[in-house]
């Protein structure tokens, strides 16, 4: 619960000083992302630099320091019915907002509610000069100056090391209802892509083992419509489900296979992959776990219209994050040593060339 | 005035040489060299501001685009990507050595995929007429600022257009799935793709807004959204600003996300009802249109609440529409204010600072204060949901001086904005109007940062040069005129004297 931003500034100076390169880590619950990197990263710790700076309900914005854990900004937007609308995986108490901007993490509710980024406003950074920047800034509406902060999202902290993050939040749905149908999977994915066509309030819509899972939040009236519109069971302690998707506590991330992560056109058909599947975001994100091939695996996201990543598990000493096209490869290449030009922030952890 | 002469010679003979390169291979109508010709290309929507190109070059292919940017950077001339030119700050106002590359003819809608509700357009399509194309599918596109009729999808990705619904569609950057677009040195890349979210760090909000320095857009993929089964708007007159204001704040503890939130003052009140005759209270001090959408039932629902709350704060007068014509006709008024306003002055002078929502009374005081210092009248529209506030500040270009006199009103309203917390532009960007302010909000560390950004993408810096981000010397010397400006320096205060306590 304190600022160490000047510890922090004076670490990134000694570390460009010495030649040392830097790993950058919160409440390391999320190491097992990105590729595996070398040990002769010394780590610079942002757990302890914690807490919310200011929020203000009214304005619906939040700013906290990188290394907040998510369970603390929940709980105090929870005492003002507000909420993270981009539904971050909490994995475990320590979990950091900063890694979660940096690691681009969101819930189920991702195509409605938006992701992190999508809620980022403004973030403060230590570039690998060891400068401490402000870019965007703390109100919905800014466009002086590029979108560095929102750039920070999926770089995996290679641009520098976030310090504070100013989010947009909003306010709780009234109400929320979950209805459960079964079907195929191919079923479901044509059932999500054509409900999420309809000006209905559905805010998730998850297939797994057989269910589609389909999530209504609004006004209580507009909910209960829209259900008796679509039919289907009502689902049960329906808010543990969606926690326990959104924080990857659900049976299905229970594996220990490799986990693969695909973010494609969400009408695509269903891809011919062996199960365990699991559809999320109205078919926009699909899980898979275990043993697969990295280049078919490419190769059928590719052909979706999309991208895949190698979550977890699996040989992370190769690349583990979808190949770009060698100019957009050089091209971030030169943005990140624009940011960090001696490489000190997690060099290899978004990609081998980066 | 023999430099200038010889100057002049040599202008003419690389204009000729260049459009005649360029003719090689684009049609030779498409290639503009004479002066009268140029004319309506000096300006974007600022006219303010106004430079004649060398050339200006309408292609009609990507390959003409990506020939005419090779031969550029490797002659080292400037280039200035214009969409429909409906900009509000100069971003577009041509380079005096420079070509404008515009982008008019990339006019075509590619696709509307109504299965996974998405739209894959040329650049110069106009943002009205992707919904109009996703509306026989029951879709539309979000963003709809004012000029949505004229203004283009590709200057809307480079300004990262906003409009009167973006607290609850977001702005443009929330709303496009890939861009595909010219590097200066003419190579073409795509960002995003057809999914969410692309791995590693995020290109396209980086290239979102980034006012034509960073590439042309030659192709984006957005997002439709459903149109709404309905969507109803509550007027609601106040006798105060500050009353007005907190029923901004109320309607969002409510926990409504409007998809509207518009405050008039008095003046663009009385400035709007006598151009568009919408049935505005005229005794009022502050006008509030609250719309709601959504379902039938979410909209009865949210509609009583929000007519209930308005009536409790003491609104002077609340009307809720009861008819597609008479929603039209309410929210015409707000939509015309800037003509409206235009009417009542020979000229005007639209600003756009964002500034928390909570510091609207203050800072209208101040303005207010600022008004009388300066002798210049100014009129208040303000995007209440999301903070954006465009004072108008009504000036005659005439007489001598008052157009200086408006800038510099302009300027410390900006310096206000940051002040309270908030920003210099919310949604018409930086361009060349606002270099001057960019010191307000970024220290030169940042603007060293943003330049060395831009170097990434454009090695020389011949794309849109002289825009967006100042020159180090500029922001020293604008330090150097007025001492008190250290860029957001009471942030910090702000937010320890407003913010909900948490250790």
């Amino acid at each position: 619960m304190a600022d160490l931003t000047s510890q922090l500034v004076d670490q990134v100076r000694s570390a460009l000083d010495a030649g040392q390169k830097l790993r950058i880590e919160g409440g390391a619950t999320k190491s097992f992302m990105g590729r595996a990197t070398e040990a002769e990263q010394e780590t610079i710790s942002l757990k302890q630099h914690s807490g919310i700076v200011s929020y203000q309900p009214i304005e619906l914005v939040m700013t906290a320091r990188a290394g907040t854990p998510l369970v603390e900004l929940k709980a105090a937007l929870e005492e003002q019915n507000q909420m993270l609308a981009f539904e971050p995986p909490v994995f475990s108490e320590a979990s950091t907002l900063g890694g979660t901007l940096a690691t681009n993490q969101s819930g189920p509710g991702r195509p409605w509610w938006g992701s992190v980024r999508d809620h980022v406003l403004g973030v403060r950074l230590i570039n690998g000069k060891g400068e401490h920047l402000r870019f965007g800034g703390q109100v919905m509406k800014n466009v002086a100056g590029y979108d560095v902060s929102r750039l920070q999202a999926g770089a995996f902290g290679g641009l520098g090391v976030i310090s504070e993050i100013s989010l947009k939040v909003l306010p709780k749905p009234a109400v929320q209802r979950t209805l459960v149908t079964e079907c195929t999977q191919s079923e479901a994915l044509v059932l999500m892509n054509k409900r999420s066509g309809e000006p209905k309030p559905i805010t998730a819509a998850t297939w797994y083992k057989g269910r589609l899972y389909t999530r209504l939040a609004g006004a209580a009236s507009a909910v209960e419509a829209a259900a008796k519109a679509w039919g289907g069971d009502e689902l049960d302690d329906a808010q543990n489900f969606w926690l326990s998707l959104a924080d990857q506590q659900h049976e299905f991330f229970t594996t220990d296979a490799p986990l693969w992560r695909m973010s494609v056109n969400s009408k695509s058909p269903a891809f011919n992959l062996a199960e365990p599947t699991l559809i999320d975001w109205g078919g926009a994100q699909r899980w898979y776990a275990g043993e697969h091939d990295w280049q078919q695996m490419v190769s059928i996201a590719k052909h979706a219209g999309g991208q895949v990543s190698l979550y977890r598990g699996g040989d992370r000493s190769a690349e583990v994050l979808h190949p770009q096209a060698e100019a957009i490869q050089k091209l971030q290449q030169r943005l990140k040593a624009s940011f960090d030009p001696a490489g000190i922030f997690n060099p290899g952890r978004a990609y081998s060339w980066l | 005035m023999q430099t200038s002469t010889v100057s002049s010679a040599e202008r003419s003979s690389q204009r000729q040489s260049l459009a005649a390169r360029f003719a090689e291979f684009i049609d030779p109508h498409y290639v503009i060299a004479d002066q009268e010709t140029l004319k309506p290309y000096e300006c974007d929507g600022l006219s303010a501001y106004c430079e004649e190109a060398l050339i200006v070059v309408l292609p009609e292919t990507v390959e003409q685009a990506q020939q005419v940017l090779q031969i550029c950077h490797a002659e080292g001339v400037p280039v200035v990507a214009r969409g429909a030119g409906t900009g509000l700050c100069a971003g577009a106002m041509p380079h005096s050595e420079g070509v404008v590359l515009s982008m008019a003819k990339f006019n075509k809608i590619l696709e509307i995929d109504t299965q996974s509700r998405a739209a894959r357009v040329q650049p110069g399509v106009r943002n009205l007429a992707i919904s109009e194309a996703a509306a026989p599918v029951g879709l539309y596109y979000g963003p709809d600022p004012s000029s949505q009729i004229a203004c283009s999808i590709g200057g809307n990705v480079a300004e990262n257009s906003g409009g009167v619904h973006c607290l609850k569609y977001g702005l443009t950057v929330h709303n496009l799935l890939s861009v595909q677009f010219l590097t200066m040195d003419g190579e073409l890349l795509t960002i995003g793709s057809e999914g969410l979210d692309s791995c590693g760090m995020d290109l396209m909000a980086l290239f979102t807004g980034s006012e034509g320095l960073l590439g042309v857009v030659t192709e984006v993929r957005v997002k439709l959204l459903p149109r709404p089964e309905r969507a109803q708007v509550v007027v609601a007159g106040f006798d105060s600003v500050t009353k007005a204001g907190d029923a901004v704040g109320e309607i969002i503890a409510q926990g409504i996300i409007p998809g509207g939130l518009e405050m008039m003052d008095g003046f663009a009140i009385q400035a709007a009802e006598a151009f568009a005759k919408a049935g505005y209270p005229l005794d009022a001090q502050a006008l509030l249109l609250c719309e709601v959408d959504g379902t039938n039932e979410e909209v009865d629902e949210h509609i009583a609440t929000v007519e209930a709350l308005f009536h409790k704060l003491g609104a002077t007068s609340v009307r809720t529409s009861q008819s597609e014509e008479e929603r039209a006709r309410l929210w015409a008024g707000r939509k015309s204010a800037f003509p409206a306003v235009g009417r009542i002055s020979p000229d005007y002078y639209c600003m756009d600072g964002t500034i928390p929502r909570g510091q609207l009374s203050h800072v209208l005081l101040e303005m207010q204060k600022m008004s009388e210092h300066y002798g210049l009248r100014v009129a208040n529209v303000f995007h209440a949901g999301d903070g954006n506030l465009h004072p108008l500040i009504l000036f005659d270009a005439n007489v001598p001086g008052e157009l200086e006199r408006t800038e510099e009103f302009g300027g410390k309203i900006l310096e206000l904005c940051v002040e309270v917390g908030g920003c210099i532009t919310g949604e018409h960007g930086v361009g060349y109007e606002k270099l001057r302010q960019m010191p307000a909000q970024f220290s030169d560390a940042e603007i060293i940062q943003f330049h060395e950004l831009k170097r990434a993408f454009d090695r020389k810096e011949l794309l849109n040069p002289g825009k967006g981000i100042p020159t180090l010397r500029s922001c020293q010397e604008y330090r150097s005129l007025d001492m008190n400006i250290t860029p957001n320096a009471t942030v910090e205060s702000q937010q320890g004297s407003q913010g909900v306590a948490h250790g």
